[in-house]
Order: structure tokens, then sequence, then C-alpha cells
């Protein structure tokens, strides 16, 4: 061993390392499945932060254990190490690598979120028209929560500045093939279709098309999630979100409150069904046939449990949702 | 620079009860202004509220180890874990690693005999005492607040509005506190160094509280700000933050986080300067890079400061801001990462001791460096809208939280433990503590990351069934987590009472703090000591070997 010099197991340690990281950046299977367009872009983003990850891990974590075995303290040995204060080219060296990393994953990360749509959230989606990024109001003007309860939702979603992720700006543009408005409350989410008036306590959505939904909330902050799309938009009272997505694989996934919004907040869940566009069709017609829900909202939350509540608003959602049933059994 | 007067008053007047080295124990339970007194008051109390805040999470897992709530009811949960948080940061680790080892340490590190104003010192202190009393009461009045550690508005103003208030008076007390801490920390650090010790001869762990009281005296006006005007929207009709009163539910969030996003560096930095004070000394080596790593603690306190948005990249957050705050975000990590380099390279070509104390350093090093690698993918704005508010933050944070905060206070127990009380402690139980230590943090926190990149959110009392299996793994790793406790509060009792002498300097450490008795007399030194070394000048010909050092000062008392 004497005679192989250090450099060349330096050289056969870092191939080592890189080939490990590779492949566990590539085949940790910590995420889910994929089933937006929006997800393999993060994952992609994950995969090389997790390459990353695990080289430095491997080659910090290798050090540690590496001085704890070769550097302990030789029985008997009173003595002290030698006294190296410090290497300027050494600390520049490690200085540098990890700046040249993290600009270099922020710029990455900055491009895929221009991707996803995360630098153009929705502007002004009013009266279906295309607008483009309209000057912001001012954020002290928001209507009383009870009166956009009431209001139709055109009202509630008329305001300009609009959180969340807009497609991506090459979609931007077009108008979204299905627009759901999405409102969360305790302990449920409730689904409004404004072209057809449907309303369901579960998301049903056509394969590939542009997904457009406008969330609110009509109590406090919830959070609407879906792992599998890789995309989450808290719902906050008050201020109209967005998130705007191709679903691109058939299947029902779950939607997850991932927002503290009181004591059944584990219970929000709910489904989104991805349909392919005949089933999605036939499930419209089917919803369409039967009786439609008279008219919006006209209750305020505070004068019915939420269990009377939800009833009253959407007739339908008892029949879907689990937690609806979890609910009903908690009056207060 | 001018030793300030307050050091050299004569033993007397700082009230020793006729004796002047030695503090009775009814001492501890006054209003004592020594800070060595002081510190130790942290440090107590904070570990008492480390046992509530850990009883609430062995609770909170019990009930997590089904998916249904059947153990706890989902108010009680949300209860336990608003308070767990709340006590862990506020009234653990903040009053254990700022005020307990600032206060014992700063003025003996640096030579002084008190902090520049003790009074003020004994006040902050004893706004805790209360504030946990507070915290307690609000249980009892109304079942606990139960929005959370971060009580965002609208939910914190329509839940357990009595409880809730309570709450904002607790923290509005610890903040000022933490204020009236850093005031007296700078003050003291800047004027109250003997004359002989440059700033560059300043050990780190006094760079660490520079570096954090300044951080704190930024941030935490803004945290009492918020908590002010919540309170007001709770109790006197305000709608600062009520949506449907032409409030905004947004602007707390950033009021929140430009206080707590930093806090979590105050919580570190002190952290890291212990961990710049233990691992030379038991690897009896120089520190490796001595202005590298006082320069990022000051980096970490100036970036720091412009990082907090990215707990908002979910909510309310304008496209410029996701750009500016996901690179700034991840900037922090290069201060970070030098530090961990730096003590990667202490440790190498040492003589590493294998004591307690550097057991719990190291394993610091090893669960930081998983913790911080976590933290630069949660950096990243697009992966964080996955995994935000699931059990993957959850996981990232109690690594950093359990594997860098608790064991650095552990560390720093172990290392300083001799000087605090006179005693060693026992070294094979500290073991114990060790093992069980790392073994049930990474059993308890790893599988975390798991469950919130599959799907799973955070602050739920019931969950979808198919993460069952991972969380009965984690509720074991937190039962060994609390059996591990055992071990070393027995240690502490038993060693403090019957352990082994420790004399002045058992580890032959550097600093100035082992100049003195152990414990250290009143007022600290008979005679004021004198640099003659710096703090970590091992295996460096040096005039003087180990013990009391020094001429006296032309400055201090005859
Ligand atoms: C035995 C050790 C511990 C266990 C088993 C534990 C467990 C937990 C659990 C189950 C949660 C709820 C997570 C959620 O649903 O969001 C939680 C939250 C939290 N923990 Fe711990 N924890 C431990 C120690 C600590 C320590 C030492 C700290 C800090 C010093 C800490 C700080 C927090 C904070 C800040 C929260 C967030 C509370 C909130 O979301 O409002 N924990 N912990
Ligand atoms: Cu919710
Ligand atoms: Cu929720």
């Amino acid at each position: 061993m004497k005679q192989i010099p250090a450099p060349f197991w330096t050289l056969v340690l870092g191939i080592v390392v890189t080939l490990v990281s590779l492949w566990v950046g590539q085949n940790h299977n910590l995420l889910p499945e994929q089933a937006s367009e929006q997800a393999p872009l993060v994952d992609d983003l994950f995969n090389v932060m997790m390459t990353i990850g695990t080289a430095l891990f491997i080659v910090v974590q290798g050090a540690i254990v590496y001085s704890l075995i070769r550097f302990r303290q030789p029985k008997g040995d009173e003595t002290d190490g030698l006294p190296i204060e410090g290497n300027l080219p050494l600390e520049a060296f490690w200085t540098a690598i990890p700046a040249v990393i993290v600009v270099g994953l922020g710029l990455y990360s900055v491009v895929v979120f221009q991707e996803m749509g995360g630098f153009s959230p929705g502007g002004h989606h009013g009266h279906g028209a295309m607008v483009a990024m309209a000057p912001q109001q001012s954020v002290i003007d928001i209507a009383p929560l009870v009166a956009q309860a009431a209001a139709t939702d055109e009202d509630i979603f008329s305001k300009t500045q609009v959180y969340g992720f807009g497609a991506s700006p090459l979609v931007q543009m077009n108008q979204p093939d299905v627009t759901v408005n999405v409102t969360g409350m305790q302990f449920a989410w409730i689904f409004r279709y404004p072209d057809t008036g449907i309303t369901d306590g579960e998301l049903h959505i056509p394969v590939g098309k542009d997904v457009q939904l406008k969330i609110e909330a009509q109590d406090v902050i919830h959070s609407f999630w879906v792992p599998q799309f890789r995309l989450k938009q808290d719902a906050l009272p008050g201020e109209p979100g967005e998130l705007r997505f191709v679903a691109t694989r058939e299947g029902t996934y779950p939607v997850v409150c991932a927002e503290l919004c009181g004591s059944y907040h584990g219970a929000m869940r709910t489904q989104v069904i991805v349909h392919s566009p005949e089933d999605y069709a036939d499930w419209v017609a089917s919803r369409v046939a039967e009786a439609m829900p008279t008219t919006t909202v006209a209750q305020p939350a505070d004068a019915a449990t939420d269990a009377e509540y939800l009833a009253g608003i959407a007739p339908d959602l008892a029949k879907s949702p689990v937690q609806i049933a979890q609910m009903t059994s908690m009056s207060h | 620079m001018a030793q300030a007067d307050i050091s050299i008053k004569p033993t007397e007047l700082q009230g020793g009860h006729g004796h002047p080295d030695k503090w009775k124990w009814y001492d501890y339970f006054t209003f004592n202004v020594d800070h060595k007194v002081i510190g130790i008051q942290y440090l107590v109390t904070s570990f008492l509220f480390y046992l509530v805040g850990g009883f609430m999470a062995v609770l909170m897992r019990t009930e997590l180890a089904t998916p249904n709530s059947d153990f706890l009811s989902p108010e009680l949960y949300n209860a336990f874990l608003t308070n767990h948080g709340t006590i862990m940061i506020f009234l653990w680790i903040v009053p254990a690693a700022i005020g307990g080892f600032g206060n014992f340490l700063i003025p003996l590190m640096i030579g002084a005999r008190d902090m520049a104003f003790p009074k003020l010192n004994a006040i902050a202190f004893w706004l805790n005492p209360p504030a946990g009393a507070v915290l307690a009461a609000s249980f009892f009045l109304g079942g606990g607040a139960q929005s959370g550690w971060t009580s965002y508005p609208p939910l914190s103003e329509i839940t357990a509005n009595l409880p809730q208030t309570l709450w904002c008076v607790a923290l509005i007390m610890v903040g000022t506190s933490s204020i009236l801490g850093s005031v007296n920390f700078l003050v003291t650090i800047w004027k109250m160094r003997v004359p002989s010790m440059a700033w560059d001869q300043m050990p780190l762990f006094c760079w660490a509280m520079v570096a954090t009281s300044v951080l704190a005296l930024f941030a935490t006006p803004v945290l009492a700000a918020a908590m002010v005007l919540l309170l007001f929207d709770i109790n006197f009709g305000t709608s600062f933050f009520k949506p449907d009163a032409g409030g905004n539910v947004v602007v707390y969030q950033h009021l929140f986080w430009f206080y707590s996003h930093p806090a979590v560096y105050l919580m570190i930095l002190p952290i890291f300067g212990i961990m710049s004070e233990v691992i030379p000394v038991h690897a009896r080596k120089p520190i490796f890079g001595y202005k590298a790593i006082a320069y990022s603690s000051l980096t970490i306190c100036l970036v720091g400061l412009f990082v907090w948005v990215h707990h908002m990249f979910t909510s309310g957050t304008a496209p410029w801001m996701r750009i500016f705050f996901t690179i700034s975000t991840l900037i922090v990590a290069v201060p970070t990462g030098i530090k961990i380099f730096s003590w990667v390279a202490t440790l190498w070509g040492g003589k590493i001791r294998y004591t307690t104390a550097m057991l719990f350093a190291v394993g610091l090093l090893s669960m930081f460096v998983f913790g911080g690698l976590s933290g630069v993918t949660l950096g990243a704005a697009p992966f964080d809208i996955h995994v935000h508010d699931t059990y993957y933050v959850v996981g990232h944070f109690h690594y950093v939280l359990y594997g860098g905060s608790v064991f650095g206070i552990y560390s720093g127990i172990y290392h300083w433990f001799p000087k605090i009380t006179g005693r060693m402690l026992n070294e094979p139980l500290g073991k114990v503590h060790f093992v069980l230590t790392f073994i049930g943090t990474i059993l308890t926190f790893t599988p975390m990351h798991n469950l919130g990149m599959q799907g799973m959110p955070r602050r739920v009392a019931m969950y979808d069934p198919q993460f069952a299996h991972l969380n009965q793994l984690v509720t074991v790793g937190a039962y060994i987590l609390a059996v591990s406790v055992i071990p070393f509060y027995f240690n502490v009792i038993w060693s403090w009472m019957k352990g082994k002498e420790a004399g002045p300097n058992p580890w032959n450490a550097m600093t100035m703090e082992w100049t003195t008795d152990s414990p250290p007399i009143i007022e600290n030194w008979e005679v004021l000591p004198v640099l003659t070394h710096g703090p970590y000048a091992y295996g460096m010909e040096r005039s003087d070997e180990v013990g009391p050092a020094g001429e006296p000062l032309p400055a201090s008392r005859s």
C-alpha cells in the first residue's frame, strides 16, 4: 500500500462517492408518483439536490468518522495535537465550493419556478376575459367576508392581487380548459364548477387539460395540497389564490389540508379524481342531470353548525368524502 | 479599554451572607444579581421546562401511534402541540443556551467580575418563571392555546380566546427578557473584557453571543409587536388581521417570521459557540479558522434577517420575493458550512478524547450535516412548495433543534458541569445517555422526512392509515428519547451532590473561565486574570501551563 500515492486514493474515493451519489439521487424512491406537469420539474430539482446532498453527506460524515478513529488519543499520551490554526487556501476553497453550489441551486430553482408559473401568479381573471397583469389594488381593499360569501363567484375572484402559481408564461395568456372554484372551510373542501353549476366535495378533472383552481377560504387559513401534483397553495380568507396545472395521469389522489385549521385539521382530507376526457364528460353530464344545488350560499358560517352549514351548501357532499361523516359526529 | 467600575466592587457588597466565596442553596431562589447564580437559575428552570415540553411530545407521539385520534381529543392534541413548541423554543432552548450558558460563561470568559447590569440581568431571568406559569394557567383556563406556536390568525382569533391571550402575554414576557439580556451581553462584551484581551483573542462563544444579541435586538421587538396586535384583535375589537373587517392575515405572517426565522439562528448561534469551545479542548488542537468562525457568526446574523419569507412560499408571496428569498436562504448555508468544515478540520490531526462532552459535540456535527442539507432543500422554493407544512419540515427542524441545539446543550453541560458545580459528571452514565439520545434522535426524526414527502401533513392528530407503520417507528424512537433523559437527570443530581471533585481545570483547557476555582468564587477571581495566551493555544509553547494565571492588574482592587 505504501507505494500507492495519496492522490490516487483521493481520486478513487472521489469516483466512488460520485457514483454512489448519482445512483442515490436517481433511485431514492422518496417521492410519490408524479401526476402533474409540474411534478417532474420539482422531482428533477430534488434529485439534483439529493445527489449533491448525498455526496456532501458522505464526504463530511466520512471525514468525521475517519478523524474519530484515526485521531483518537493514543493510550497514555497526554500531549496535544499539532497546533494547526488555519489554512487560507483551504478555507477559501470550502467557502467557494458551497457558495458555487448554492448559487447554482438557487438559479436552478428560479428556472424551475419560472416553468411552474411561480413567478407569474394569476393576474386578473374576471369576466372570462384575458387580461395581463393589472396594477395591484391596495391590500386594504378587502370586501367583508360575509358579503363575499353571498356574492357571485366573479366578485369573489375579481381582485387583481392573486397569490399562487399561475401557469407557466407560455400558457398564461390562454384560457384554462376547466376552472374550478375551491373553497376551504372547517373542515372540508368545496369544489364549484362555474360553467356547469356543479358543486362537489371531491375534485373531478380531466387528464391532460389545463386546469385552473381559484382558491379561497371561508373561515381560517387552509392549504390545498395534492402530493402527487407537488403543488400546494394556501387558501387565505380575503386573499384569492390560484393554482394552474395539467394533470398527466388518470387516477385518484388525496387532497390534503396542510395548514393547521382547527381541531379536525387532520381529518380535512378528500380526493382529486383525474378522469379520461370521456369519463370526465360522463361525470359532468351525470352531475348536471342530477338536481343541481339551487343557488350560491347565503347563509353565513356562524349561523349554523358546521354540519348543517355544509349540508346547506352542498347537498351531495355527504355522500362522498369520509370526513363529512366525522364532522357530523362533532356537533358543538 | 478600562474596566468598568462594577467589576471591582468589594466582595462584601455583593451579598454573600457572610460567606464571601460560597452561595447557599436558597440564594438560587432569590433575586440574586450574581451572573453565575442567574446562569444556574436559567439552566435549572429551562431543564425543568424541558421535561414538561418533552412530556407533551411523548403524549403527542402516543396519540400518533395510531391513525385515529383515540388517545387525546383533537383539541387537546393541538394544545399540547402548541405548548410543546412554545415551551421547547421559548422556555428551553433560548433560556438554556443564551440565558444559562451566556450568563454563566461570558463574564468568566472575558475576565469580568459580573455582567454590566447585574440587576437588569436578574430582572431578565425573573420574567421567565411567570411566563411559564401563565402558559400553565392557560391550560386550566380554557384548555390551552391551540393554534400552533405560529398562531396564525384568523384561527388564533377564533379558537380558545382566553388561553390564546395568555399565550401572547407569555411570549411578550419572554421576548422582553431576551431583549434585556441581549443589551446586557453586548455591553458586557464590549466594555468589560480584561484590558489585555483584544477582540480577536475572545473565545468564540463570546463572538457567538455578540451575533445572537444583535439578532435578538433587531428581531424580538417585531415579535412583541405582532403579539400585541394579535392580543388587541382578540380582546379589544381591533382588526389588524381580521379579513372580514379589513385586516390582512398575511401581515401577521410577515411580522411573525421576521422574528421567528432569525429566532432559529438565535437558538443555534450560542450552540455553535459551545461547539467551538468544546471541540478544541477535547481534540487538543487549536480551533481551525478562528476568524472564519467568528465572521461566519456575524454573516449568519446578517443574512438571517433576510430570509423569513421562505416560510411563506405557499401563502401570500409576491413573485420577486420568491426569487430574493430563495437565494438569500440558500446563502445562509455557506457560513454554516464554513463552521462545520472548521470543526471537522479541528478534529483532523488532533488527539481526540472520547469524553461525553466530545461525543455529544461530534454527534451534533453528524446531525447538523443532515439537518443542514435538508434545510438547503427547503430553501429551494419549488421543492419547498411540496413539503411545506408536512412532516418533512418537522423532521428537518427536529434534526436541527434536537440533533443540534439539544446535543449542544448536553455537550456544554458535560463540559462545564465541573466548573459550575465543582464536581465531575459520571462518564459511563454519560455515555449511556449519549447512545440512547443518538439512536433515539435518528429513529424519531429520520422517518418523518419520508412521511412528509409521501403526503403526511404536520399538526394532525389523525392521519391516513397508509402512514401508520412509519409513525409507529417514530413513536418508538420518541420513547427511547424519553428514556434517554433518565440517566442524564439522575447523573446531574447525583454528581452535584456526590460526584468526584473537579478542581479548577479538569480538562486542561485554555479559556479564562478555567483559571478560577470550581465553582468560581463570588466575583470570580481574587485578582483579575491577565491574558497570557490565546483561548485555543493547544500544543503551542506557552509561558504558564494551566491554573490560576497572571499578575494582579493595576486597575483592580488592592
Ligand atoms: C422527545 C423529543 C421530541 C419529540 C418526540 C417531538 C415531537 C414533536 C411532534 C410530534 C410535533 C408535532 C409536529 C407537527 O405536527 O407539526 C412537534 C412539534 C414541534 N417540536 Fe418537537 N419533539 C421533540 C423535541 C423537541 C425539541 C427538543 C424541540 C425544540 C427545542 C422541539 C420543537 C418543536 C416545535 C417548535 C414544534 C412545532 C410546534 C408547532 O407546530 O406549533 N421539539 N414535536
Ligand atoms: Cu383546513
Ligand atoms: Cu387544515
